[in-house]
């Protein structure tokens, strides 16, 4: 089973949940037109003491973490040259470009000089961790782009048919399309290794901005290692992603399963996920933090949700032979682990951020809900697509559903 | 064999010495705090809530006029925190003491921008748009400025406000210690000026400093025997002397280290020279390299398969 082919699924696009995903699209719009005219402060709760909420929980930090499967998927199949995963290395490839843009959009949204976002590329802080987060999140989001134009190439190389257009223009865009697949495919390993070490750099440092609050940030969150569990949680939830999304693009386009691959894929997150499991545990043991547990609070209620269903229980599943072979089960335990890294991030953004000051409670407004999954529908429309429409998803074998 | 191990050996330390002189700058962390500081000491135990700082900084920083006057002292009824039409703003704390008539005796608490001495805002700005100055002042630069708001997610002190309502062009807006006054006119801040009862002395921190534990030493029982913000977050500009714990009057407890200390340590020690994201690039061409040809009787040529 490792020869496959990817290819365009050319199914119908506008099926009644694309419709439902368009609506929430469009209301996002709304939302998105509202803040331009009326501000941050007309659509969202946001306040001196929480400058930070839904939107950068959310649309950035987890946006970024859950495009791990781009680089996690890319270093299996092109580093270790495991090609037996090769099918699951383009949907996700397509995921963290589409996930990596998104969290762009959202920045954008969020912060309140849209236009001026350019300008970290000529002011440097090299003190500010955000500053690198940023370096990254750029560089990555190119590499992510030039490791896409591939599957752009294939789809159009020796069939560029432009309408109206002349046979020579259409003879030279060829090709250029020929020119470019030959000097990508020598240079692609620069980019492959360059995404994993890019990924690496800011999957980490998105967990140390908060090091910097140490008052603010609730002590079952706050720790010197936040850095490295951002990093391992991140590559952790990059194969149970991939699970997720080939579970709900499958079954939503008719697809073969790929249970040949997801199954193995996910031995690998039991050693992953195992090693973030053990650095929360250790981390919360040597810091005491067990302390806070059983205190009731909101914060330590989302963290025991965080651990026991986000973590814990998906780990124990997934240890299972037969939980990895039920096309059923496996989604379960993956789309916890999924949530799971979800919560992490809008714990340590969000729930768990606590202003010692002004100890104000926040909750997202409906503007901030309705922009964040009007750019999740957004990025659903769009993968939806370009996997109609480019050679992204394996090629339907059969269509049975296990 | 024994050659070979104690080649082994040379080239481990070799790589460490390089290891380690690529990291020394980065080592120990130094604060960068001006020698020079001016700061200003607030003596609560002097403040009697008259405002007039408030309607000062209003006027010298061209403020938008607030909704009520500046002589209406009922607004002290309620706890009020800078926001971005105010950069200062007095509170009324009783602390349960009476005077002789059985009645309670208010303290009065300013509050602004701390202007620390290692700022966390200014360590966060991902363009360095906040910065501190020679003389003290934790500087914006609006010109520089994105919106990103982690200089108001790093404040211990919760002081940057924003302007919400501001679609296209908002601003941070905070005090700005009268840095223009105070750096070119040679005058002291509006609220230190104005300040009918010298609550708020003006000067070089360390000097200020000196004063303070003068007033201590020289008045016993009158002050706690507390400086705020001589050590609170590495130390602040401005700084208070009170006659009530620090702690019942609002104010955070807060860690004697700069706020920037960690995560400034763990970026340099990991990004100096970029070290870190060069040898990892190494290892995995290496990898990469180990493992080439492995599945390349595959006849679809993509992207990685090189």
């Amino acid at each position: 089973m490792s020869h496959h082919h990817a290819a365009p699924t050319h199914s119908k696009f506008w099926t009644p949940g694309v419709v439902a995903l368009a609506f929430v699209a469009a209301v996002g719009l709304v939302a998105i037109i509202a803040r331009y005219i009326g501000g941050i402060g007309y659509v969202s709760n946001l306040s001196t003491a929480r400058p930070w909420g839904l939107w950068i929980g959310v649309d950035v930090a987890s946006g970024v973490a859950l495009a791990a499967g781009g680089f996690t998927t890319a270093f299996l199949a092109h580093i270790l040259g495991k090609h037996y995963y090769e099918p699951v290395v383009r949907p996700a490839l397509l995921t963290a470009m589409l996930g990596y843009t998104f969290v762009v959009l959202g920045l954008l949204v969020d912060i309140g000089r849209s236009w001026a976002i350019w300008k970290p590329m000529i002011y440097w802080n090299f003190n500010s961790v955000l500053f690198e987060v940023a370096m990254c999140v750029m560089f990555y989001l190119n590499v992510l782009y030039i490791e896409f134009l591939p599957m752009v190439i294939e789809r159009f190389k020796g069939r560029v048919r432009l309408p109206g257009a002349p046979d020579a223009l259409n003879r030279a865009i060829d090709s250029l399309l020929a020119l470019a697949d030959k000097v990508l495919s020598k240079i692609m390993w620069v980019f492959i290794i360059a995404g994993v070490v890019l990924s690496c750099m800011h999957q980490s440092s998105l967990g140390a901005l908060m090091l910097i609050a140490p008052t603010k940030l609730h002590p079952l969150w706050y720790t010197p290692i936040l850095p490295l569990l951002f990093l391992t949680s991140a590559i952790a939830v990059g194969y149970p992603m991939v699970v997720f999304e080939a579970t709900l693009a499958t079954t939503s386009l008719k697809l073969d399963s790929e249970m040949k691959i997801l199954t193995p894929l996910t031995r690998f997150t039991v050693f992953l996920l195992g090693i973030y499991l053990a650095l929360k545990v250790g981390d919360m043991v040597i810091r005491k933090t067990y302390v806070y547990l059983l205190d009731g609070t909101s914060q330590t209620n989302a963290f025991l949700i965080e651990m026991v269903i986000g973590v814990l229980a998906p780990w124990l599943m997934l240890l299972s032979p037969k939980v990895r072979q039920s096309r059923r089960w496996l989604f379960i335990a993956c789309t916890m682990v999924v949530g799971g890294v979800l919560l992490n991030r809008v714990n340590v953004f969000v729930v768990g951020y606590r202003p010692p000051v002004s100890e104000t409670n926040y909750f997202p407004s409906i503007g901030e809900v309705a922009i964040t999954a009007g750019l999740i529908a957004g990025l659903m429309l769009i993968y939806r697509f370009l996997v109609t429409h480019l050679p992204v998803l394996n090629k339907p074998e059969k269509e049975v559903i296990a | 064999m024994g050659i070979s191990r104690r080649n082994f050996f040379k080239i481990l330390s070799v790589a460490g010495a390089a290891t380690a002189t690529a990291r020394t700058p980065a080592r120990a962390w130094e604060s960068q705090a001006p020698s020079e500081a001016y700061g200003c000491i607030v003596d609560l135990t002097r403040c009697i809530g008259c405002r007039k700082c408030e309607q000062a900084c209003n006027e010298v920083n061209k403020l938008p006029p607030p909704d009520r006057s500046f002589e209406d002292l009922t607004v002290l009824d309620r706890k009020r925190r800078p926001d971005e039409k105010t950069f200062t703003v007095v509170n009324r704390y009783y602390s349960g003491r009476i005077d002789e008539r059985d009645q309670l005796i208010p303290t009065f608490v300013k509050l602004q921008c701390m202007h620390c001495q290692d700022p966390a805002c200014a360590s966060a700005c991902i363009v360095g748009a906040l910065s501190k100055q020679e003389n003290g002042a934790v500087n914006y630069d609006v010109s520089k400025c994105i919106g990103c708001r982690y200089c108001m997610v790093a404040c211990p002190f919760e002081i940057p406000a924003y302007e919400y309502h501001d679609p296209i062009t908002p601003r941070v807006m905070k005090c700005t210690f009268c840095y223009e006054r105070v750096a070119n006119e040679g005058k002291l801040p509006g609220c230190a000026e104005i300040c009918p009862v010298e609550a708020i002395t003006f000067g070089r921190r360390d000097t200020l400093l000196k004063v303070a534990r003068d007033r201590i030493k020289e008045n016993p029982g009158r002050y706690v025997d507390h400086i705020y913000g001589e050590h609170e977050a590495g130390g602040t500009s401005w700084m208070y002397l009170s006659a009530q714990p620090f702690e019942k009057l609002g104010f955070v407890t807060l860690p004697d280290h700069p706020m920037p200390r960690l995560a400034e340590t763990i970026q340099h020690s990991l990004y100096s020279y970029l070290w870190s994201p060069i040898v990892l690039f190494g290892m995995l061409s290496g990898i990469m390299w180990a493992f080439r040809g492995k599945g390349e009787r595959q006849e679809d040529h993509e992207g990685g398969n090189l």
